[in-house]
């Protein structure tokens, strides 16, 4: 089996890929990290093997450009009369509220929520998206939830 | 499944992936990296499947193709990075849509002949200079093409076309005056024809 045509690709992971983002680095960076995802998968994609797992694949990419926007945000001094983020999540109703608080979890527990319930991996792609055992990633998830779930009470 | 669970996984504002998955073949055409585009075009024949490489126009298929298998196709003789990409053919659909109003007998377009190899290929490029409104046989495009006892091939040559209507294999005929076949049918090429006054 040849790899697919890359809209094809396109058409069966953008939710997914959108989802992780908007999780990660909240709803106004997504766009902009979503481009920036699938043209270095465009730019690598004839050089695929065909049998890759192409949605683990892609959101080590997308997880990756996340990263590269924290870095280039820190290097960003923040406007002084910003109100802190965290004072508008005292109670939290909805998904990008919980993500927001999430965001404050340590890297670990964060990456493998993300993963898991952002973009639905399922816990054998969980595992190599991580680059651990799956019983880690199974551990890692709920060690996260169980701290999230602290930090919401 | 747990309240907190069932947040983690609510909805995330996934209207924006459709439009940002939109985008994003400007995006990249604008960084070069969109090998082939490709897009629907209409026209009094139904719908067609155009698709360009940076050389030019590649295919032009009519919709009783199967588009899935002819995109794989693409994808594996040219390049995965095949993407839909409507802007890129105002070009292709602005002359089509002249040609089939009969204000344009001659198309501006630059063809990628990359999926037609030899004595196919000289067929093709022999066609491509028949005029509109003329005919000629499959014997004379075999001579054309260098093979003047080669009708049979020139017909099979034919029959390959990748982009009917511009490459105007209609206008191609047998000797002594049957129309022979056609790509996308028989009733295609009449109607052809006749747009081109050749057929009352």
């Amino acid at each position: 089996m040849a790899i697919p045509p890359f809209q094809t690709f396109l058409d069966s992971e953008r939710d997914t890929v959108f989802r992780f983002l908007v999780a990660t680095v909240g709803p106004d960076e997504a766009e902009d990290c979503f481009q920036e995802t699938f043209i270095s998968a465009l730019r690598a994609y004839p050089r695929l093997k065909p049998d890759s797992n192409l949605r683990a694949w892609v959101l080590k990419i997308a997880h990756r450009k996340a990263l590269d926007l924290f870095r280039a945000r820190k290097r960003r001094p923040l406007p002084v009369e910003e109100v802190p983020e965290r004072a508008v999540m005292a109670s939290p109703n909805g998904s990008s509220d919980v993500w927001a608080v999430a965001r404050d979890l340590p890297t670990r527990q964060r990456e493998a929520l993300l993963f898991r319930f952002a973009a639905d991996l399922p816990y054998s792609d969980l595992a190599e998206a991580l680059g651990c055992t799956e019983e880690a990633a199974r551990q890692r998830v709920s060690e996260a939830v169980r701290n999230l779930r602290k930090v919401m009470q | 499944m747990n309240e907190l669970e069932k947040m983690l996984r609510g909805e995330l504002a996934v209207d924006g992936a459709r439009a940002a998955a939109d985008r994003f073949a400007e995006r990249a055409a604008a960084e070069g990296l969109l090998d082939v585009a490709y897009a629907t075009v209409d026209s009094p024949l139904g719908k067609l499947l155009a698709a360009q490489t940076r050389r030019g126009l590649v295919e032009l298929a009519y919709e009783d193709r199967d588009a899935d298998a002819l995109l794989a196709e693409l994808s594996s003789k040219l390049s995965p990075r095949l993407l839909e990409a409507p802007a890129q053919f105002d070009d292709v659909r602005r002359q089509l849509e002249e040609y089939f109003e009969g204000r344009r007998t001659d198309f501006e377009l630059p063809i990628d002949w990359s999926l037609s190899q030899g004595f196919t290929q000289r067929i093709l490029q022999a066609t491509a200079k028949v005029p509109f409104g003329q005919l000629a046989t499959y014997r004379e495009m075999a001579t054309k093409a260098g093979n003047e006892r080669a009708v049979r091939a020139a017909g099979n040559a034919l029959g390959s076309n990748h982009i009917p209507i511009v490459v105007p294999c209609h206008r191609i005929i047998r000797t002594g005056g049957a129309l022979g076949g056609y790509t996308g049918g028989l009733e295609r090429k009449e109607f052809l024809l006749k747009l081109e006054g050749v057929l009352l």
